[in-house]
């Protein structure tokens, strides 16, 4: 208990990120129209490929001297990682310009 | 570049570092405002351009600027490793992002969000031997973010498989006990390595068993939901994607990990909770309870089935003054929204009044129908949604069912013994008359019966949706 107290302590300022990111993820999709929900969801998840950021410093301090599977399982991660990013955000796009395709023909 | 500035709480900080925060907190700036425009159909492109750049900033940062503890950058050849390995996944992430059929779009999202669950399970599992015995809270975010990270891939990897066809329902009574058997053993194995005294080297065994149980778990979890309520669960799997990531920015301390992560969860959670109220049921009721199989209330609403032929249907469309088409997800499996489309063209040519009205959980995600049809040039505003078309349906002369069934299934209003009672749906029986296209007298995703098939307003056009709509419009073009 109380290394999760002094945990709290030592990551205040991470925890109250979490704590307003929440009410902020709340606030910032309600109101959607159901037009967007799929959209909204492909968006969404290719943010999650935020992790590709660990996955970088993992591989970037690793020890290459030899060929370890830690290092195997830590550019898997990166592969998958990047797979969810540039893959996410390419499919949002592609679902999205149709809607714009729509719109300047019209206008 | 790396000069040291000042030192505060007796740490140096170098320009570098002071960069990479920076960049940073632009890149999770970046995220919020993304996900907002995201959710303007106005703004939206733009969003998802902008949180990609956020993503973009933070990837090449970090890759230039980033120090461990010992204060050493990344070396040249581990540099070109990940720049390789960010290469691999790059080509092939767009590749199949650009080629995918509109259609598959709901699996491919599905299978990306796998992929960033392996990827936050993967770095737990890594990160976990470097951790120290004692240190509580560290290891209970890393044992976390392998937990969920774990369960998001394989979870999402069976809802990809099911969307796809290639994995069929498994549900059996027992199945809830044992799901839930399964959870408490993940639970209480990761509560035994969070407080275990032995130092993480030595728990090396128990954090690849942990790994193994969450993925069966994952995998249970599932596969007995119903193929109508995956939605809801690629939205659950999506908010438990971001958590697990931000769990990973925990262990790096990293604010735009967590940022990112938990505005990714809580979003996906909101969007959960939106889809299972479209749906009128309750998120325990989908992830414990089954839709249909098991319960067999809803039988015995039985009469005539009357068919129409072709030419009688055209005449009918031909002479009305308001057409609405209601599509489901067989317009989609059968690829028939461009044909409809070319009739609903036709159709206004000849000045009748077209509309569609989509139900929120048409297609196999909500607002999957709007993606298929905006796909095959239908004007955006001809778009009306269920809360919308409802209260003008009894002025439409002709309801077009093509694909639907469960979401005009009006037992949703009179069988209170019905599995989808209390869900609200488009209200085509009120139509003065309905023209439902199907293939066979297969039943609905949820597995019950339709009564507004024995409607006496209702004539059914059995076949393949997209031969039939294409001999409609033949039909039409030749009376």
């Amino acid at each position: 208990m109380e290394q999760v107290l002094q945990y709290f302590f030592e990551y205040k300022e991470a925890i109250f990120i979490i704590a307003l990111s929440v009410f902020l993820g709340i606030e910032v999709i309600s109101n959607v129209p159901a037009v967007l929900h799929t959209p909204l969801m492909s968006g969404a998840n290719a943010i999650s490929g935020v992790i590709i950021i660990g996955g970088i410093i993992l591989v970037g301090h690793a020890n290459l001297s030899s060929l370890s599977l830690e290092l195997v399982l830590g550019i898997l991660a990166l592969i998958f990682g990047t797979l969810n990013v540039v893959g996410g955000f390419a499919v949002t796009d592609r679902m999205l310009e149709m809607f714009k395709k729509k719109k300047s023909r019209q206008l | 570049m790396n000069k040291v500035l000042g030192i505060v709480n007796g740490m140096e900080f170098t320009i570098g570092d002071t960069l990479l925060e920076l960049s940073y907190l632009i890149a999770a700036l970046l995220f919020v405002t993304g996900l907002k425009l995201l959710s303007h159909p106005r703004t939206a492109r733009r969003g998802n351009l902008w949180a990609a750049g956020g993503m973009g900033l933070a990837m090449i940062t970090t890759l230039l600027l980033h120090k461990n503890t010992e204060g050493e950058g990344i070396s040249l050849a581990n540099f070109w490793i990940i720049l390789a390995a960010i290469g691999v996944g790059a080509a092939i992430g767009w590749i199949v992002a650009r080629r995918v059929k509109m259609t598959a779009m709901p699996q491919l999202v599905s299978f990306y969000n796998a992929t960033g669950g392996a990827a936050s399970a993967l770095v737990a599992l890594l990160e976990y031997p470097n951790a120290v015995a004692g240190e509580t809270g560290s290891i209970l975010v890393t044992v976390l973010g392998l937990i969920i990270g774990a369960i998001a891939f394989s979870g999402s990897m069976i809802a990809y498989g099911k969307l796809d066809g290639k994995v069929g329902d498994i549900m059996k009574p027992f199945m809830t006990y044992l799901n839930l058997g399964l959870l408490i053993i993940t639970l209480g194995l990761g509560t035994f390595i969070i407080f275990s005294p032995l130092q993480p080297s030595e728990l090396i065994w128990a954090i690849y068993t942990l790994l193994a149980l969450s993925l069966i778990y994952g995998v249970m979890f599932v596969m007995p939901i119903g193929g109508a309520d995956m939605p809801v669960v690629i939205s659950l799997l999506n908010a438990f994607t971001g958590i697990a990531a931000a769990m990973a920015g925990f262990i790096y301390n990293n604010q735009a990990m967590i940022l990112g992560g938990i505005l990714v969860g809580a979003a996906g959670m909101i969007l959960t909770v939106l889809m299972c109220k479209a749906m009128n049921r309750s998120l325990i009721n989908v992830i414990v309870g089954s839709f249909g199989g098991g319960v067999s209330a809803a039988a015995g609403a039985q009469g005539t089935i009357k068919e129409i032929t072709l030419s009688d249907a055209a005449v009918l469309l031909s002479y009305s003054q308001r057409i609405v088409v209601i599509p489901g997800y067989g317009l989609a499996v059968a690829q028939a929204q461009h044909i409809t489309q070319e009739l609903d063209e036709l159709l206004e040519s000849k000045g009748v009044e077209v509309k569609y009205a989509i139900h929120p959980v048409a297609g196999r995600m909500p607002g999957h129908m709007n993606v298929l049809l905006a796909e095959a040039d239908v004007p955006y505003e001809k778009l009306v949604e269920m809360d919308d078309i409802n209260p003008d349906m009894p002025n439409v002369d002709v309801a077009i069912v093509v694909g639907a069934n469960d979401v005009v299934n009006p037992a949703a209003y009179d069988d209170p013994g019905s599995p989808i009672y209390g869900m609200p749906i488009i209200d085509a029986h009120l139509a003065k008359n309905i023209i439902i296209m199907k293939r066979g007298m297969g039943k609905g995703y949820a597995g019950i019966e339709n009564t507004l098939f024995f409607n006496d307003k209702t004539r059914m056009l059995f076949g393949d949706a997209k031969s039939s709509i294409q001999k409609l419009v033949n039909e039409i073009k030749n009376m």
